[in-house]
């Protein structure tokens, strides 16, 4: 169970799920006598963001990452659970509303070529959140404003008047990062902010959100599948799988100490450079079905450690030996074998 | 003012003109279009004749032939018909009633249509299948005929004694409430790939309400394709204005379009007076040529895959 909220948590999240009904039309369904379809995206989670620290979150395409984002800012209504803002119920509030406590918390997409409308100026984009909070009351405070976040994100004051079709991807993203700045946020969830962008664009763009949270003094929930940008980013870390958390805890002690089999072939599958030829466990399967998830542990498929008690029963998230918490019978048992891995340097 | 030049010179730079300059068909449809609106625009003041002002009309005139025919008369330079009312003047105003049902019906039905193409897009469920159904029925049966059925049904509710006044707003009505589907499918479709872009989430964690959504972030980004849609519309327009006159429940003789005038020469064709059906004909014919014309090419025009 979760603690009760401490203070110094900007966001608690308590047994949260999402089920999505992805049944065909009712006619189709009577006349070709298909059940109904339940997609559980997010399956009862639960997790607490610290204050003025980044909140990772990793796993693999379609484990209910970008759910938990949309979850978070009222994008979709959760089917089970309470999410408070810093004790404040916002469980079933919709987006953007009641405007004093949802400018507190902002939000930075994906994929910059679809986040910004393409017919609208740069000014006006990032000019709509100040309009919409009342922060800005004239058009001259909005475009001093905007001149003002765009320098605060790299770009040029005079880039106010341009379209998103003229910015390269990254410059999209400052721009995404500069709307999503104009309320002052106290706490920023980026879905994938950087899973869109070049290699070397990436780091900058993560330095400018490093920069800007210790500027700001901001929370962040990292959404990412990339263990490389996670290992940068974290503090605390959970890794997701098939809509449950299976791991959570520090960073260090995560990457240092995996006590889930599944974070265990995450790691392996991030290459090393320094090691040469080390023997590399093949990747066994896919991904399940999030409509009919296998019985018990969700990754007894796929888990080289599987035995009965998983086949039969989900495990729990039990707090281990290193500080992180994992769901896993194997290491309820004992049966994980030691880590023999270095942690990523 | 000062940004007056350098907006012309953008206009004058863009893709669109550049592709409209190229094209010969796009630039000599352009300037037929051009002609046709002047002279419908301003008929009354240049038209050689006023052909429903009795005064002006001499009997003795009547059933002339073209001025290059034999007993043709350079006063009346495509002939005269049995009332003696210059054919030429007659398709000048006539073009004018066409081309303001033209128009009107195609502003109707665009707005209509985006209307409810919009909201059905934007909110789905039961008004999306709701519009959708009725769409489908519409879409089901030959235009000429709904428009027929709305005509028939909006004269039955009127008194027979305004019908020739309501006459152009009826013509306009049905017209508009037979076409709007096209743009209502083409907007729903649209609008329905635009809702579930990123952006439009961002608009909403950003407190963008509902309608600001809709009218700011997704019509602006529909309305590309109802801008080809309308101009090929209006040919369409013009000529179902045309058949249901022809028809005869469209325009009274007393304020004839050229559907009318056409349905009027109709009768005597087979006299011999061929002039009086044939130049409105070949008016509506060239008309709606350049109307398609122009519509293809902006169709193409905006197409990014045949750049």
């Amino acid at each position: 169970m979760t603690p009760q909220i401490a203070p110094d948590d900007i966001l608690s999240v308590q047994n949260i799920s999402k089920r999505f009904d992805v049944s065909e039309p009712f006619l189709n369904r009577l006349i070709e006598r298909r059940p109904r379809r339940i997609l559980t995206a997010v399956n009862d989670i639960s997790f607490d963001v610290p204050r003025g620290k980044t909140f990772a979150v990793v796993g693999e395409s379609g484990c209910g990452k970008s759910t938990v984002a949309r979850l978070l800012m009222g994008l979709h209504a959760p089917s089970a659970g309470a999410i408070r803002f810093e004790g404040t119920d916002i469980t079933h509030l919709p987006p953007g509303n009641p405007p004093a406590l949802r400018r507190r918390m902002q939000m930075i997409f994906q994929d910059p070529y679809a986040s910004l409308n393409p017919r609208w100026r740069v000014r006006d984009i990032i000019g709509e959140p100040l309009k919409n909070f009342g922060i800005c009351k004239t058009r001259a405070d909005v475009t001093r404003e905007v001149e003002k976040l765009l320098s605060q994100v790299g770009l040029n004051p005079a880039d106010a008047k341009k379209f998103p079709h003229e910015f390269s991807g990254g410059q999209r993203q400052r721009l995404s990062i500069a709307r999503a700045l104009t309320t002052r946020p106290e706490l920023l969830i980026c879905d994938e902010p950087t899973s869109a962008l070049d290699v070397s664009v990436q780091s900058q763009i993560l330095n400018l959100m490093k920069d800007l949270q210790d500027e700001f003094n901001m929370s962040y929930i990292f959404i990412s599948h990339d263990l490389a940008v996670v290992w940068y980013m974290a503090d605390v870390l959970a890794v997701m799988y098939l809509g449950k958390i299976v791991e959570v805890g520090p960073k260090e002690q995560i990457f240092e100490n995996p006590q889930h089999p599944y974070t265990r072939l995450l790691m392996e599958t991030v290459p090393k450079l320094t090691v040469g030829g080390t023997e590399r466990t093949p990747v066994a399967g896919e991904v399940p079905n999030p409509i009919s998830p296998p019985p018990g542990c969700a990754f007894h498929p796929r888990c080289p450690l599987a035995n009965d008690i998983c086949r039969g029963a989900a495990p729990e998230l039990n707090l281990r030996s290193g500080g992180q918490k994992s769901a896993c019978h194997a290491a309820d048992e004992g049966r994980l074998p030691p880590w023999l891995r270095l942690a990523a340097e | 003012m000062s940004n007056f030049v350098p907006m012309l010179y953008s206009v004058w730079d863009s893709d669109i003109s550049y592709s409209f300059r190229k094209s010969r068909v796009a630039v000599i449809s352009a300037l037929v279009l051009l002609a046709m609106f002047l002279t419908a625009i301003f008929a009354p003041s240049i038209a050689p004749q006023n052909p429903f002002d009795i005064a002006e009309l001499d009997l003795f005139d009547s059933e002339l032939p073209p001025f290059w025919a034999e007993g043709g008369n350079t006063a009346y330079l495509l002939g005269t018909d049995t009332q003696a009312r210059d054919v030429l003047s007659s398709i000048m105003h006539g073009m004018r009633i066409s081309l303001l049902v033209g128009f009107a019906s195609v502003i109707l039905a665009a707005v209509m249509g985006v209307t409810l193409g919009l909201l059905g897009g934007f909110l789905g469920g039961i008004v999306d299948a709701v519009l959708m159904r009725i769409a489908d029925v519409l879409l089901s049966f030959p235009p000429i005929l709904v428009a027929l059925l709305i005509n028939g049904v909006l004269r039955g509710a009127l008194p027979s004694s305004a019908q020739a006044e309501s006459a152009l707003i009826v013509l306009i009505l049905s017209i508009g409430l037979t076409n709007w589907v096209q743009y209502a499918r083409t907007v729903r479709g649209s609008t329905m790939v635009e809702r579930r872009k990123e952006y439009i989430e961002a608009a909403r964690t950003l407190g963008t309400g509902k309608v600001a959504i809709m009218m700011k972030h997704i019509l602006p980004n529909v309305l590309g394709p109802v801008l080809v849609i309308a101009t090929i519309n209006l040919g369409m327009a013009v000529l179902t204005e045309a058949t249901l006159s022809f028809l005869g429940v469209g325009m009274p003789p007393t304020q004839p379009s050229l559907g009318t005038l056409i349905q009027i020469g109709n009768e005597f064709l087979f006299s011999g007076i061929w002039w009086v059906v044939v130049f409105p004909a070949a008016a509506l014919a060239i008309l709606v040529l350049a109307v398609n014309l122009l519509g293809d090419w902006l169709r193409d025009a905006l197409n990014p895959k045949l750049r």
